[in-house]
């Protein structure tokens, strides 16, 4: 039989109950959130129940959302079940004062990279990494450039003109 | 029929006007002897025989790629010979997109040339970072290495690799003997934080 999203939404809400929010099936995937401290557990569920088996990690990246107090970063996985070709989003939100998550490297060793590049770029600390340092930037880098308080252009110049290259002056 | 077709008839290439020679230096000349600078010789053996050294890493690089090529023939400038080893070569080709990241290998591949040593920033990033106005890349080699000459383009073209390759080589050609011994090399240097 095949694997729906009903029965995965209702195996996570059955386990997990009002922590499972904004469940939404988007055009290839359906998305739902959890709260941070309970991301290893729904990680865990999903890969070791036998009937959903999100065995695959395809992704971890991170979203920044200035304008949300309180639950500012995004962490975003994206997991496969491989065997029935089922692909989820799941989402854990966190404040920008304390940015922490528990790692999850114990249960997906291809964790590893993905959140060093997590934490490269928007500096979330996931709690219990084994090696968590830049793994793209300089090392010198002090500060996380994907956050959206730093301009993605290149601060240290002054050559430009900053109205011609669209930093800072008026755009119309 | 024969079974091999082959030209019994071969056209001689006409060469005629068409090969250019290097000019001899100014100098005095009389039965048997020739007197000129000594500077004047070594600029015109170290200007037609710059063993050139790509650091390609982007788009500029293939266009590099063309410029090596028959087509182009960057070897009719006397540097056919393109080294892989710093140590071995004259003229730092840099040619792409340079990350900052990138930046502490490229200044010690220069760092390994020996002196007299050449740079030559080939296109846009190179130059000034390009369109890559972003926290990842070095806005221009300048900012780690002393360049000698810029070819702007993005890419440039394979002809305007070939013209900062002779601005180079004119470079080369008048440089005096003492230059790289002189305060001033010294103190471009020390900018750069080099000894
Ligand atoms: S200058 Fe343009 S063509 Fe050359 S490396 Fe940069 S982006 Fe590529």
């Amino acid at each position: 039989m095949a694997l729906t999203y009903e029965h995965i939404q209702s195996a996570l809400v059955n386990k997990f109950g009002e922590a499972i929010t904004n469940w939404q099936i988007g055009v290839d995937m359906a998305s739902f959130e959890a709260p941070k401290e309970a991301n290893l557990k729904v990680l865990q569920f999903l890969y070791e129940e036998s009937s959903l088996g999100f065995q695959f990690l395809t992704d971890i990246t991170a979203v920044h959302y200035p304008d949300q107090l309180g639950k500012e970063l995004a962490v975003v996985y994206h997991l496969h079940n491989l065997v029935e070709n089922v692909r989820l989003r799941f989402k854990v939100f966190t404040s920008i004062e304390d940015p922490t998550i528990f790692t999850a490297t114990q249960l997906f060793s291809s964790a590893n990279w993905m959140e060093r590049e997590t934490y490269d770029f928007f500096g979330i600390q996931f709690v219990g990494h084994p090696n968590l340092k830049r793994i793209l930037n300089v090392d010198e880098m002090e500060y996380f450039p994907l956050r959206k308080e730093f301009p993605l252009e290149d601060q240290t110049r002054i050559d430009k003109d900053d109205e011609m290259f669209g930093r800072g002056g008026s755009i119309r | 029929m024969r079974p091999v077709r082959f030209n019994i008839n071969p056209i001689q290439a006409n060469t005629k006007d068409s090969l250019a020679m290097v000019e001899a230096p100014e100098g005095y000349s009389g039965e048997g002897f020739f007197a000129t600078k000594l500077s004047d010789v070594v600029g015109l053996a170290r200007k037609n025989s710059l063993w050139p050294l790509p650091f390609a890493t982007s788009c500029c690089g293939i266009e590099f790629m063309a410029t090596m090529a028959s087509h182009y023939d960057l070897a009719r400038f006397g540097s056919e010979r393109v080294g892989f080893s710093p140590r071995q070569c004259d003229l730092l080709m840099v040619m792409g997109t340079i990350a900052k990241k990138m930046a502490p290998v490229l200044r010690q591949v220069y760092l390994q040339m020996a002196e007299p040593r050449w740079v030559i920033a080939v296109g846009a990033c190179a130059s000034s970072g390009g369109i890559f106005d972003t926290y990842s890349v070095l806005q221009g080699i300048d900012q780690v290495i002393p360049v000698d000459v810029y070819v702007p383009g993005c890419p440039p073209r394979p002809e305007a690799i070939l013209d900062g390759f002779m601005k180079v080589q004119d470079l080369v050609g008048q440089e005096s003997l003492r230059r790289r011994n002189s305060e001033q090399y010294t103190a471009l240097l020390e900018t750069y934080g080099i000894q």
